[in-house]
């Protein structure tokens, strides 16, 4: 049942097989409808799946169970284990289709627009179905291994969208960060999966997951240097998908992705790519929570930090698409954090549920943020805020999507952010109150620095020179603002938690108003002050940032961590690992293949001069190896006869 | 081979009439300083056609050795007679041939010296 | 008594003249000094009483071989000079070689043959040798002469493909 899901997987990659082969044969806009209808259909099929899912088949006594349309055995290792592809259904995986497929067919419309008399515009088309196709298998993904190879595929799209503008030396190195960071993250993701399978014996998610699984079921008691290997397993698996969710200290990445193009932006690194760390937390949850329950404390620990972290360094970037990025690292450290405070099993599983919705919404409203600058800096010509100003003359259609966008994601009723964000905060609230202040001040924060960017944006000055006077963008750039700002308005009121909860059983939440309250007024503060700061040009900023300047300015070169990382690398794993070894490589291992072969020469050199060419010296060796045999068969083999 | 040599040292000899008094080793000696001399001589100079020259000297020894054993140890037979005879042929034949290639060579190198002709070497 | 007498004549000529011919340093002498040899050959031939391999060795070597190469000395070189004095470093190993391999020669024959036989006077009839040579039966040479005949045939149109004017 359900086997039509096989083309939502099958058809994004197909056309980036035909779009990157027959892509350069065709006009570009040729190319770019293509791979928007592709898409086109891939959103409907997907909806088509979710509203079956949701409402037809799943609901079986009261719980979503797991369907799997297709699974079959690509390669078997040992009796018990294999590594499958397939497609797995359940709540989070139909949800991710939804938000994958919508907002990747919002970024293929925009980029008609946006990416217009560009050069490489079907290799852009071409890439951006692979990364649709790498990440929709990666949600649907039946066994851990095959999340894997999605992840990894999902890499290596990243990277070629980030490096899009190739003839850019900082895109170069942007996409090569990217991918060197998040593929040393995914060593220890794939230790972790050696480690869990070895134990378990299994790959597959329901075998793992499942309360009577290997792994729960048995009560595994092996340890590791005193700790057990399944928290081992699952603390790796989590360093693998921080790698890949930006979370401290391997968010180094994601602010230099940004040398990218504006709508892979807002489809990879705000939507979709950055919550697979989240959402492979999410798909092993039963594991962490029973399994490694110490892990899961440090998973929101970590949150909390980093969100408070890139929160404070978003205050003080100036472009735009900076302030953007430590947005996002801020947003999904949120959705790490609930995680982390979350139980299991109905209301116990309120974290699990709203970071769950925080992804759903937040991937609505930041694609939107991120599509919105894209608008300005294509009217603007510059990502910097200084160059822009009192916008909101020129471009009023992205003026009220992106204000609808920061009121959102401050957290004030009625968008969509407040009630995901609400969620939040009462798991936190209701598990350790030192991760609520986090989480509180950090909400204050975003909700400070996203009206500075906005005022700075939009407002501001009175007489700002342009060099052309801005212009709204073309229709096929506003429509998917319209689209995503309409979502971002109405999925606030989805009863969310009918549909995803840790155990697959729906339940019932309400708005407490205590803590909700309490975070609306840290969003209205926050937004007074920046609207104190920054509606009118005056010199408050430069003072707050003069009395704090060390602060400030650690604050500003992202406190530092892009050096530290660069020390680490050159100065001891390059000095220390990488020269030793290169020595080792090139002077022993090299050496000893020279060795065999400049000896081979040396003999040679001294052997041929047997083959003197004379003949004299040929029949002397001739004659005197006759003499030999004589001698030796007369006097050693005669000697017996009489003479 | 120890056969053959059994059969070499039992053979027979009756009384005989005594015609001369050489003994087998003086004809075998003087044949194995021929051989040698041939030896020395291919061995040591330079100039191509000495070399065949020594090479005659040497095949030449052993024709005598043939010959000689014949006559001695077999008297009422004659195979080494007619091994000499063939052999002589031979030798005659593949002198011609000998000189042919030296005169060749002396057409192309304007010499016969024998160290001048290594090419064949590494 | 005459016999050992022109034996030991013969014998010393040989001896000497043989190693002359290989220590010469005129070429023109040692080809001289080999005729020498070769008809003394020739005579120790005749006092085995092997009247036809003599003359065939004076027919064929003396006669033919040698002037063969004289015709050849005198077409590649300068008859009379004197060749260059080849280096120690090439005499020594020849002698070495020849003056071991005569040692080990010697050493056999003194101890294995050591009668002084009696040579039987065989008068071989040239009749029995041609109808030896031309004969079929067992120890009959027949084949043997006619394979002679095709290698002289190759040898002499080899010898005119190796040495013809191109």
């Amino acid at each position: 049942m359900m086997s039509y899901t096989l083309i939502i997987l099958v058809l994004p990659v197909l056309m980036f097989i035909f779009l990157g082969l027959c892509g350069g044969k065709m006009k570009p806009a040729v190319a770019g409808i293509f791979g928007t209808l592709g898409l086109t259909l891939v959103a409907v099929l997907s909806y088509i799946t979710a509203v079956t899912y949701f409402f037809s088949v799943g609901k079986v006594g009261g719980v979503y169970h797991t369907i799997t349309p297709f699974n079959f055995e690509w390669l078997r290792i040992t009796e018990n284990l294999h590594i499958d592809l397939g497609i797995m259904l359940d709540p989070i995986s139909v949800m991710m289709l939804v938000v994958i497929s919508t907002v990747s067919l919002m970024v293929h419309i925009y980029s008609l627009g946006y990416m217009n008399g560009e050069k490489g515009f079907q290799r852009y088309y071409a890439l951006l179905s692979l990364f649709s196709f790498s990440m929709l298998g990666l949600v649907v993904a039946t066994n851990i291994f095959q999340m894997y190879i999605f992840w990894e595929l999902v890499g290596v799209s990243s990277y070629s969208l980030i490096g899009f503008y190739y003839t850019k030396p900082s895109a170069v190195a942007a996409s090569k960060k990217a991918f060197i960071v998040t593929r040393f993250a995914d060593l220890f993701f794939l230790i972790g999966i050696l480690v869990i399978s070895f134990y378990s014996k299994t790959f597959s998610f329901a075998s793992l997951t499942s309360p009577t699984g290997s792994i729960l079921g048995q009560h595994i008691g092996a340890t590791f240097m005193g700790v057990s290997v399944i928290s081992w397993a699952m603390m790796l698996i989590f360093i693998g998908g921080a790698g890949k969710s930006a979370m401290m200290p391997f968010h180094i990445w994601l602010p230099d992705a940004m040398e990218g193009p504006t709508p892979v932006s807002a489809l990879i690194h705000a939507a979709t790519m950055v919550v697979a760390g989240v959402f492979l937390v999410a798909r092993m949850f039963p594991l962490y929570y029973f399994g490694a329950p110490v892990v899961l404390n440090i998973i929101a620990y970590i949150g909390a930090i980093t969100a408070l972290f890139a929160a404070i360094v978003a205050c003080t970037q100036t472009d735009i698409k900076r302030v953007l990025a430590f947005s996002t690292i801020s947003q999904i450290a949120y959705m790490i954090t609930a995680l982390g405070v979350s139980g299991y099993g109905g209301e116990a599983g309120l974290g699990y549920m709203a970071s769950m919705f925080h992804l759903f919404t937040h991937a609505f409203f930041k694609a939107l943020l991120f599509l919105g600058a894209g608008s300005i800096i294509h009217a603007v010509h510059s990502n910097e805020m200084d160059t822009m100003g009192g916008l909101r003359k020129y471009m009023p259609i992205t003026h009220i999507t992106f204000l609808i966008a920061c009121l959102s994601i401050s957290g004030i009723p009625p968008f969509s952010g407040f009630f995901s964000k609400d969620e939040i905060m009462v798991a936190a609230f209701n598990k350790d109150i030192i991760l609520f202040g986090c989480l509180y001040l950090c909400a204050g924060l975003t909700a400070f620095y996203m009206f500075r960017l906005y005022y700075r944006i939009f407002w501001g000055e009175n007489n700002k020179q342009y060099e052309h006077k801005p212009h709204e963008s073309p229709v096929n750039m506003t429509i998917p603002l319209i689209v995503l700002a309409t979502l971002t308005v109405v999925t606030g009121f989805v009863p969310f938690s009918q549909y995803v909860s840790s155990d697959f059983i729906p339940f019932h939440t309400h708005i407490e108003w205590s803590v909700a309250s309490l975070s609306i007024l840290i969003a209205v503060i926050g937004i007074a002050i920046a609207t104190i700061m920054y509606r009118k040009e005056n010199s408050l900023p430069e003072k707050v940032a003069l009395s704090a300047s060390g602060f400030y300015t650690a604050a500003c070169h992202k406190f530092y961590f892009d050096e530290i990382w660069i020390f680490i690398t050159k100065k001891i794993i390059f000095n220390c690992i990488s020269k030793p070894i290169a020595w080792f490589d090139r002077h022993v291992v090299d050496g000893f293949m020279n060795l065999l072969s400049s000896s081979t020469n040396f003999v040679s050199r001294k052997i041929k001069v047997v083959q003197s060419g004379d003949i004299q010296d040929y029949v002397w060796v001739f004659f005197m190896g006759a003499l030999v045999m004589v001698v030796s068969l007369i006097f050693f083999w005669w000697s017996s006869l009489p003479c | 081979m120890p056969e053959s040599a059994d059969f070499i040292y039992k053979v027979e000899f009756n009384k005989q009439q005594i015609m001369n008094n050489i003994p087998l080793i003086a004809y075998l000696t003087v044949s194995a300083v021929m051989f040698f001399a041939g030896i020395y001589g291919f061995l040591s100079r330079r100039n191509m056609l000495t070399i065949l020259m020594s090479l005659e000297l040497m095949l030449n020894a052993a024709d005598l050795n043939f010959a000689v054993f014949n006559k001695y140890l077999y008297p009422g037979q004659s195979e080494g007679a007619f091994f000499t005879l063939f052999a002589i042929g031979v030798s005659a034949a593949e002198t011609a041939i000998a000189i042919a290639i030296i005169i060749n060579i002396y057409r192309n190198l304007k010499n016969i010296y024998v160290d001048e002709v290594n090419k064949m070497k590494f | 008594m005459a016999g050992q007498i022109i034996f030991y004549v013969l014998a010393i000529v040989i001896i000497v003249f043989s190693i002359l011919s290989v220590t010469s340093r005129r070429i023109l002498r040692a080809a001289t000094y080999l005729l020498f040899v070769l008809i003394a050959t020739a005579g120790l031939y005749l006092l085995l009483h092997y009247q036809f391999l003599a003359a065939v060795q004076i027919g064929v070597y003396a006669g033919g071989i040698m002037v063969l190469y004289i015709f050849s000395i005198l077409l590649t070189s300068h008859a009379g000079d004197k060749t260059k004095r080849v280096s120690w470093k090439r005499l020594l190993p020849a002698g070495f070689a020849a003056i071991v391999g005569f040692l080990i020669c010697g050493h056999i024959i003194l101890h294995n043959v050591y009668k002084i036989a009696e040579i039987v006077p065989v008068n071989t009839d040239m009749k029995k040798v041609g109808l030896a040579l031309m004969g079929t039966d067992k120890y009959q040479y027949l084949l043997p002469f006619e394979a002679i005949s095709v290698l002289l045939l190759a040898c002499i149109i080899g010898g005119i493909l190796i040495a013809r004017k191109r």
